[in-house]
């Protein structure tokens, strides 16, 4: 089993991003997921600067990925990402079907990310057919669901067709919308923004009107209150076959975390979660803001 | 330029189609469609009724199968699309690219609609199911301005369908599973949003309570009305200030956009709503009706009647209607 560290999903200065993956890459990562998901607008570092931070971090020997954005509604967005997918060398992430458009223009291999609706086998067996090399499951997915499709890929003599990633640690990222939510919280719409999101390095907190955290508010996008962790269920991923488990980045304290995610494969350690600070539902075919202990 | 209105069951496909729907749309009686909710939609046998009295009339009927399939229960979306081919509609309405495959190879002159639900956003997206699976229409998810809608609809090889009225989407379509965070059914897996066996009203010294799920999504005082709560149209605390932090309770109402709209080349004004009565369909068909005709008659004398807004606004969450994302400063 493999572990990635996730694009980052938040908007950080360009000096935190670089020093980040500045200590990533002596991180246990097997693989590092690079580039802006979220809102275009983000312009700390731009398509180019993400390239070339994507070529000097394969120097270190991991694999690296761009990853694209997931909610496209302008022409320069588009352009930007054909920009990332012509880079020459790096394959990318889809988290649109443009994306997969794109890629497949250029007859470029492509991961299917966590955005794209991917639930069944019948849609693998297109994307896989059209270049998928590895599909990042829909967050909202449980384990049970997992399994049955990945017996049914087996049963189809496709299992070893593409790789399986699982989003296994971190906020989840829930929902995109056409509204700045961060910017609304400001009083403002998102064309005056003014890049506030760069202010909240871990989002913004939305609680109910008694004090439970229900959301954090991430610019357009909207993530879980709860931090999602799957540290539990390392053995039982690893018994499905998943190949890789994505830790999404939240701080540098996230990079030993991809340590203690490895060592679950020999060690089993049983860690205690908190249910007001700590979800597991999604993967245990429950709320997904629950935890199963 | 199509009026398509929304119907759960057969008087309201009925009313739809006598108050001047060109088109209605309609689901299955299970979890194939975003609107699966109890009482509603259609079996074999109210499918085939509903094909012919809309096509007595001359109209066209396109059946939403726009849920994605579950591992081991593939069988249930392959059943709606040949039930409903069988029953001789004039459209399926598929997000789910492995049903669009299915759909594209085995019944290809069958037209396939692009749901909402597939979040088609942009050109190179729409060219993707184009090439794919040759789509005869794309429905535009709610996070387009107006002048995105408009340089699509000139630039798509695809018809472009837009949603003009109903309950408000805030998030793109498809790509949303709040629901699911909190209760674990999401419009993508159940066909369904903030599903109402999860609902819990109480009273209290504070207010009355509206949960989902047990989470506290608004709080009423006995002044306020009190709204069905979906889980992103609640008052919630955000650094501080407590407000509609995603939205407010309100519906979409793009009346004022018609001309712009309909010049832009829109083909299809899609109306929301098929978990509402027949009286609502009944009024909501018979306003834009008159809209669209009047806008027809003379395109370049149009402008909104009061009348037409007050009826809608009547007829919206909490009698407030809003252009969403088509006016910018939504966004």
């Amino acid at each position: 089993m493999k572990f990635s560290l996730g694009p980052l999903l938040y908007f950080w200065p360009k000096a935190t991003v670089e020093d980040f993956y500045q200590q990533a890459m002596h991180s246990d990562a097997d693989i590092i997921y690079l580039g802006e998901t979220v809102c275009s607008k983000r312009r700390e570092l731009k398509p180019k600067d993400w390239i070339a931070l994507a070529n000097r971090l394969t120097e270190s020997g991991k694999e690296i990925i761009l990853s694209t954005m997931a909610l496209l509604e302008a022409p320069a967005e588009l352009m930007a990402m054909r920009q990332l997918i012509n880079n020459g060398q790096i394959i990318v992430e889809a988290n649109d079907m443009a994306a997969v458009q794109l890629a497949q223009e250029h007859g470029l291999n492509f991961v299917i990310g966590p955005a794209i609706n991917c639930y069944n086998l019948a849609t693998l067996k297109v994307l896989i057919s059209q270049g998928m090399t590895r599909w990042v499951m829909p967050v909202e997915l449980s384990g049970d669901w997992l399994k049955t499709l990945l017996q049914e890929a087996k049963d189809d003599g496709i299992r070893d067709s593409f790789e399986v990633e699982v989003f296994a640690y971190g906020h989840l990222p829930l929902a995109y919308s056409a509204r700045c939510f961060t910017a609304r919280s400001e009083d403002r719409a998102k064309d005056d923004c003014r890049y506030c999101c760069i202010k909240h390095p871990n989002g913004l907190k939305m609680n109910s009107r008694e004090g439970q955290q229900v959301f954090v508010l991430n610019g357009i996008q909207t993530m879980s209150g709860y931090c999602y962790n799957l540290i539990n269920d390392v053995p039982e991923l690893a018994n499905l076959g998943v190949d890789v488990l994505r830790i999404s980045p939240e701080s540098l304290a996230t990079l030993p975390l991809v340590s203690d995610f490895k060592q679950q494969l020999t060690l089993n350690k049983r860690y205690p979660l908190a249910s007001n600070i700590q979800c597991n539902g999604y993967w245990h075919n429950i709320a997904g803001m629950s935890l199963a202990q | 330029m199509e009026l398509l209105c929304p119907a759960g069951n057969l008087p309201a496909l009925k009313l739809a189609i006598d108050n001047g729907a060109d088109a209605v749309y309609i689901g299955m009686k299970d979890d194939t469609n975003a609107r699966h909710f109890a009482g509603l939609n259609f079996n074999q046998a109210k499918l085939k009724k509903a094909v012919a009295y809309v096509h007595q009339h001359g109209k066209k009927i396109h059946v939403a199968i726009n849920t994605f399939a579950h591992p081991g229960a593939w069988h249930r979306w392959q059943e709606a699309v040949d039930m409903a081919a069988d029953a001789g509609v004039d459209a399926l309405i598929i997000s789910d690219i492995g049903v669009l495959q299915y759909a594209y190879q085995t019944y290809p002159e069958l037209e396939r609609h692009l749901s909402v639900q597939a979040s088609s956003t942009n050109l190179a997206s729409i060219n993707y199911y184009h090439k794919n699976f040759d789509v005869a229409r794309v429905v535009l998810p709610r996070v387009l301005s107006v002048q995105q809608v408009k340089q699509l609809a000139r630039n798509s090889p695809v018809p472009i369908e837009v949603f003009a009225f109903g309950s408000l989407c805030i998030m793109a379509e498809g790509r949303c599973y709040l629901s699911s965070y909190m209760t674990g059914e999401s419009p993508n897996t159940a066909g369904a949003c903030s599903p109402a066996k999860f609902v819990r009203w109480n009273k209290t010294e504070l207010g009355t309570e509206a949960r989902l799920n047990e989470v506290l999504i608004d709080r009423y005082t006995d002044e306020e009305n009190a709204g069905y709560p979906t889980l992103c149209k609640g008052r919630f605390e955000v650094a501080g200030n407590t407000y509609h932090a995603l939205e407010e309770p309100t519906s979409l109402n793009t009346l004022e956009l018609l001309p712009e709209l309909a010049e832009a080349g829109v083909v299809s004004f899609k109306i929301e709503g098929r978990q509402r009565s027949p009286a609502y369909v009944e009024q909501i068909a018979r306003t834009w009706r008159d809209a669209m005709d009047t806008y027809q008659r003379a395109p370049q004398d149009f402008s909104v009647n009061q009348q037409w807004m007050d009826t809608l606004a009547n007829l919206s969450e909490g009698s407030q209607t809003t252009l969403g994302a088509y006016h910018r400063k939504w966004q």
